[in-house]
């Protein structure tokens, strides 16, 4: 930097150093400033407050679901039946396009708590009820672009590329849970 | 030249002229829309920018009006739009000029789009001229589709959903900037509250970029459908009132076309979907886009694969993030035409080939669209990979190629040329058409 020179002759260090401090400085307040701008786009307290959900689960029978809302989300909360956990568990782990063994799913082999969203395009699928269409894989069914689910919430065909998410969640007792 | 100024003011109202020699805006819009020179043989492609004008306007007035009976709140949106179209007096007017309008905007503009790519109008020297509409083209499709959710349906809330969606394709950080679009963990008040804002403030950042697309228009002037210069006054007519008029009568057929759907089927291009209040529980058996962003939703839907290295397994891009990559760029390679078309010819009249090129390209994009409005199954996936890759190729391929291949047609020796000579008279006296013409 000292020896350059500029068209009239003189080097131009201090005048360059200054220039150049001066627009570090208004760099660094423009960015400071803009921070507290970007980061007001992202969730408030009160938002964030709203993370923890309580479901009874008394009343659920085996092959009966329910669907609770948490954070905006709906989540899948379903009484596997025997056969439904069988095929969840048998499944050959080098067929699955997003392998994950059951037990690393579930807390509770008879409760699935999934996040009831397609992992392509944020639908809602289908098959909390029984009469709903459930895919082959007879778990759940996404009507938007086809993504096909197992009993135990992967993803088995279609354009979702992960599993339905598991939310975090606790049994507080024998019948109820807390997500979040 | 009646209005002919060089030097003082040559207004004759006193407070004009007082007004002029402080801020010469008045000798700048009798030099700008009065005078300037444009090229004589324009056809009525060249209509259109002066209709995406025109409808700007109407959807900032009507957007204006709108907005001060709106709610953005999610328990008041659905109903406050209701209200609209049965309490407020001529809300139902509005609503429904300003939601055709939105549609109408997209027809002007595309067309607009294919006047530009068909006769040329990117090329040297109005790269920038171009540049500046492919930014008004990315500000009006976000615009339009957060105007979109406002009015709280379920295609409002599952459109923003998939569409917000899209951007958890980005590696890393993609969740992250997703939670932070919405404001929350899914589509909620947040996200409502901001696409209402932003959704005001967008046009005003259009008007600003038009702005500069009509200035740069200024300083190169119009591309005409010969692609050839102007190179004399002989070639060119007095923007008035040669052109107003033009414009003028473009835009009362336009407006009755606009007219027909606003009085006669005002939800004809919409979705009776979006008529249900909505509902984060329920999924619509069909998202499906408005008309005008289906193509591009075909092109995003089109990526079925994994994109990877052959033979490995190893898989570098999802299906998922292929899929959004496609669809923006399929805008983004608009911004770099200027250089990717290598034929020094501007006018697809000249060029034999590239002629049924540009057709097949605008093949290419309305049979996507029709694969967009369906679902995604069968044969229709292999038609939109066909019809993706051609578009593509189109631009990526083509342009460049055909640059060097195709042998243009003999263009004309000047604008006038061709106007001048009488059906049958023979070859004119060499240098006749360079001379400065005399008007009757």
């Amino acid at each position: 930097m000292a020896d350059t020179t500029d068209s009239d002759g003189h080097t131009g260090t201090r005048r360059d150093f200054l220039y150049l401090a001066t627009a570090a400085t208004a760099g660094v307040g423009v960015l400071a400033f803009a921070w507290p701008l970007v980061d007001s786009m992202n969730p408030a307290a009160d938002t964030l407050a709203l993370a923890t959900t309580n479901v009874d689960l008394t009343g659920v029978e085996a092959g009966q679901a329910i669907t609770v809302m948490w954070r905006g989300k709906p989540v899948f909360v379903r009484h596997r039946t025997q056969g439904e956990i069988t095929a969840a568990e048998s499944a050959d782990l080098s067929t699955l396009i997003d392998p994950e063994p059951d037990e690393a799913r579930v807390i509770n082999p008879d409760w699935l708590v999934v996040i009831g969203i397609c992992t392509h395009l944020g639908c809602v699928p289908l098959g909390q009820r029984t009469t709903d269409e459930r895919g082959e894989y007879g778990g759940y069914f996404c009507p938007c672009h086809g993504s096909v689910y197992d009993t135990s919430g992967r993803i088995r065909g279609g354009p979702a590329p992960r599993n339905l998410d598991v939310p975090e969640y606790s049994f507080t007792s024998e019948t109820s849970i807390r997500i979040g | 030249m009646a209005h002919g100024s060089s030097g003082g003011t040559p207004f004759k109202n006193p407070v004009v002229r007082w007004v002029d020699s402080r801020l010469p805006i008045f000798s700048m819009m009798v030099k700008e829309y009065g005078q300037f020179p444009a090229p004589r043989n324009f056809n009525y492609f060249w209509n259109f920018g002066a209709l995406a004008m025109i409808v700007l306007m109407v959807m900032i007035v009507t957007g204006l009006f709108l907005s001060m009976h709106y709610t953005a709140h999610v328990d008041y949106a659905f109903n406050s739009v209701e209200r609209i179209m049965r309490d407020v007096n001529f809300g139902w007017l509005m609503r429904y000029i300003h939601a055709n309008g939105a549609s109408m905007f997209f027809v002007v503009v595309f067309i607009h789009i294919f006047r530009g790519l068909y006769y040329g109008s990117y090329k040297k020297p109005r790269e920038l001229l171009w540049i500046f509409g492919v930014i008004i083209l990315l500000l009006m499709m976000a615009t339009a589709f957060m105007g979109y959710v406002l009015p709280w349906g379920q295609m409002s809330f599952w459109g923003a959903t998939v569409i917000t969606n899209l951007f958890s394709a980005i590696p890393l950080v993609g969740d992250e900037i997703v939670t932070w679009l919405w404001g929350g963990f899914s589509v909620d008040n947040p996200t409502l509250n901001r696409f209402f804002s932003l959704h005001f403030l967008l046009p005003f950042v259009i008007v600003g970029v038009v702005f500069l697309h009509v200035a740069a228009l200024h300083i190169t002037g119009s591309n005409n459908p010969k692609g050839i210069e102007p190179k004399g006054p002989q070639d060119t007519l007095p923007f008035h009132p040669y052109y107003t008029i033009k414009d003028m009568f473009g835009s009362g057929v336009f407006m009755i076309i606009f007219a027909m759907f606003v009085f006669f089927a005002p939800n004809y291009l919409g979705h009776a979907d979006n008529y249900i209040p909505a509902n984060p529980l329920v999924t619509p058996a069909h998202i499906v886009p408005e008309w005008y962003f289906l193509p591009f939703y075909a092109m995003l839907r089109a990526i079925t694969f994994n994109i990877g290295i052959p033979f490995t397994g190893v898989t570098i891009i999802e299906a998922k993030l292929g899929g959004v990559i496609t669809m923006f760029g399929s805008i983004i390679v608009l911004f770099f035409i200027s250089w990717l078309d290598t034929s020094p010819v501007r006018s697809a009249r000249y060029r034999p080939i590239y002629k049924w090129c540009m057709w097949l390209l605008v093949l290419a994009v309305v049979v996507l669209g029709y694969c967009g409005s369906q679902p995604a199954e069968g044969l229709l996936v292999v038609v939109a990979q066909i019809c993706t890759f051609y578009y593509f190729l189109h631009f990526l391929v083509l342009m460049p190629l055909l640059g060097k291949l195709e042998r243009p047609l003999p263009l004309p020796r000047s604008i006038s040329e061709p106007v001048l000579r009488e059906p049958g008279a023979g070859p004119l006296p060499a240098g006749a058409t360079a001379k400065p013409m005399e008007k009757s």
